[in-house]
């Protein structure tokens, strides 16, 4: 059990995917002007990983391997989290317009995000089991969404201050992410 | 050689499989739709102007369509033809859509006017108008830095050489985007056939105004004196035209010729490169 919690602890805050490893860069600092819109990605993103990576892993496993072409791990992971995105907007759509109405925009855009291939592709690499994989991928997504809803807090405040007219707009929430990947950076050695 | 064909293999039996999939839940999670939202939306300009009131033209399509109580006729720079349409594939009773259209309400341009002070900064309306109100000495003209040419997405509005912006007759739809984006309210959506407009926006006394601006106007009320129709009215030191009535009973234009400052001129869609003020 405990080795499932800090599996997933260690996703979150000391190997982030964003703020560590510099995944998903475009979304975080595209979508992450307004708390809401940034909310409503974190866990789009969260949703669509986690459950690619059951699907990826499956594949990898039952398909990839047997017949000996994991050398096309890429491809095919990129093939079916597109696929898999795309039906996850059409039964959303149909069973929850709700649902839809705030994610839909979002799940489109995350289709061939790096962050959602990543997290599967880093998962077949480290060898996880079926289980692990969850975790992990479950942990990355929230992680991600905490860095991306830390950033759209930091920018909406950021929007009253007097900032340089140099550094205004993308300058200076890249500065900002820089500290929060520095923060981040604390947690490093938590977990041996 | 073989390798090359076990990929090419594997990879359309993937797509084919996730094509397969995919048109598969496309048709059991198909979302039922009325049709006629689509039809509706394809007739709307999607100039995406919010002038009727919803987030774009998609979404007016589909309130219209779906919501009774919707007026066919919101979509302003669809004009009279639109509207009709609208109502025709909606069953609703189609309903008079009043043309509109933007009036500058200041003939006094920034580089002729009187100033408190030279406006240095950024070229935005809303940024000068935070220092004192803008530059100009009259609180209530155009500050010239362009505002609503930004606002607008038809295309309908250049600023003239001197500094004023004009609305080209062609392109503006009535949207009323330009009237949001003016900080100082200077622009007033009027009916394009109106016969006269007061080009003034000064809500200032008599004395104060004269002191300001030369062609501005200063209240004095001799036009509402003259109209037989009483469709010019004083409000707040400046005569307000009710072009409605001008255009329901006027036959000759009497408001004109006693003007002091000569604020009240006939109005007709004024051309490009329309003069500069006297």
């Amino acid at each position: 059990m405990s080795e499932y919690l800090l599996l997933f602890m260690g996703a979150v805050v000391i190997n982030n995917f964003v703020l560590t490893r510099f995944l998903g860069l475009c979304i975080f600092f595209g979508v992450s002007k307004n708390y809401d819109a940034s909310a409503g990605m974190g866990m789009a993103v969260t949703a669509v990983i986690t459950i690619s990576s059951v699907f990826a892993w499956l594949a990898y496993n039952y398909i990839l391997v047997p017949l000996n072409v994991t050398f096309l791990t890429t491809i095919v992971f990129v093939l079916l989290i597109a696929s898999f995105v795309q039906m996850l907007e059409m039964i959303v759509k149909k069973y929850t317009p709700n649902l839809h109405k705030m994610w839909g925009i979002y799940l489109l855009l995350i289709a061939t995000n790096c962050v959602v291939l990543g997290v599967p592709l880093l998962n077949v690499e480290s060898g996880f089991n079926l289980a692990k994989s969850v975790v992990n991928a479950f942990g990355s997504g929230v992680g991600f969404a905490l860095a991306i809803v830390l950033m759209a807090s930091c920018r909406e405040k950021l929007r009253l201050a007097n900032v340089p007219k140099s550094l205004d707009g993308l300058g200076v929430a890249f500065i900002i992410a820089g500290c929060l990947a520095l923060s981040f950076l604390g947690f490093s050695g938590m977990i041996k | 050689m073989s390798a090359i064909l076990t990929i090419t293999v594997i990879m359309a039996g993937v797509g084919l499989f996730f094509g397969l999939v995919l048109a598969a839940a496309n048709k059991k999670f198909a979302v039922e739709m009325n049709p006629l939202i689509h039809i509706v939306e394809d007739i709307l300009p999607k100039g995406q102007c919010g002038a009727c009131g919803f987030a774009g033209c998609a979404a007016y399509a589909e309130a219209v369509v779906l919501d009774p109580k919707v007026e066919p006729n919101l979509c302003i720079p669809g004009k009279k033809i639109i509207a009709d349409e609208v109502a025709r594939l909606t069953g609703k009773a189609a309903a008079e859509i009043e043309p509109r259209f933007a009036f500058v309400k200041c003939a006094e341009p920034i580089t002729t006017a009187k100033k408190k002070y030279v406006y240095d900064g950024i070229s935005d309306c809303a940024a000068a108008f935070i220092l004192q109100n803008g530059p100009k000495v009259c609180e209530y003209g155009c500050i010239g830095l362009g505002n609503c040419v930004r606002a607008c997405v038809f295309d309908a509005m250049v600023m003239n050489d001197q500094g004023l912006p004009v609305v080209n007759k062609d392109n503006c739809t009535g949207c009323g985007a330009c009237a949001t984006a003016c900080p100082k309210g200077v622009i007033a959506m009027i009916n394009p056939d109106a016969p006269v407009a007061i080009y003034c926006n000064s809500n200032e006394k008599g004395a104060q105004v004269r002191k300001n601006c030369k062609i501005a106007c200063i209240g004095c009320g001799i036009c509402a004196k003259q109209c037989p129709y009483d469709a010019i009215k004083m409000v707040n030191n400046l005569a307000v035209v009710d072009s409605s009535i001008c255009l329901e009973k006027c036959t000759e234009i009497v408001c004109l010729a006693k003007c002091p400052t000569n604020a009240i001129k006939t109005y007709k869609v004024p051309p490009l490169e329309m003069t500069q003020a006297v």
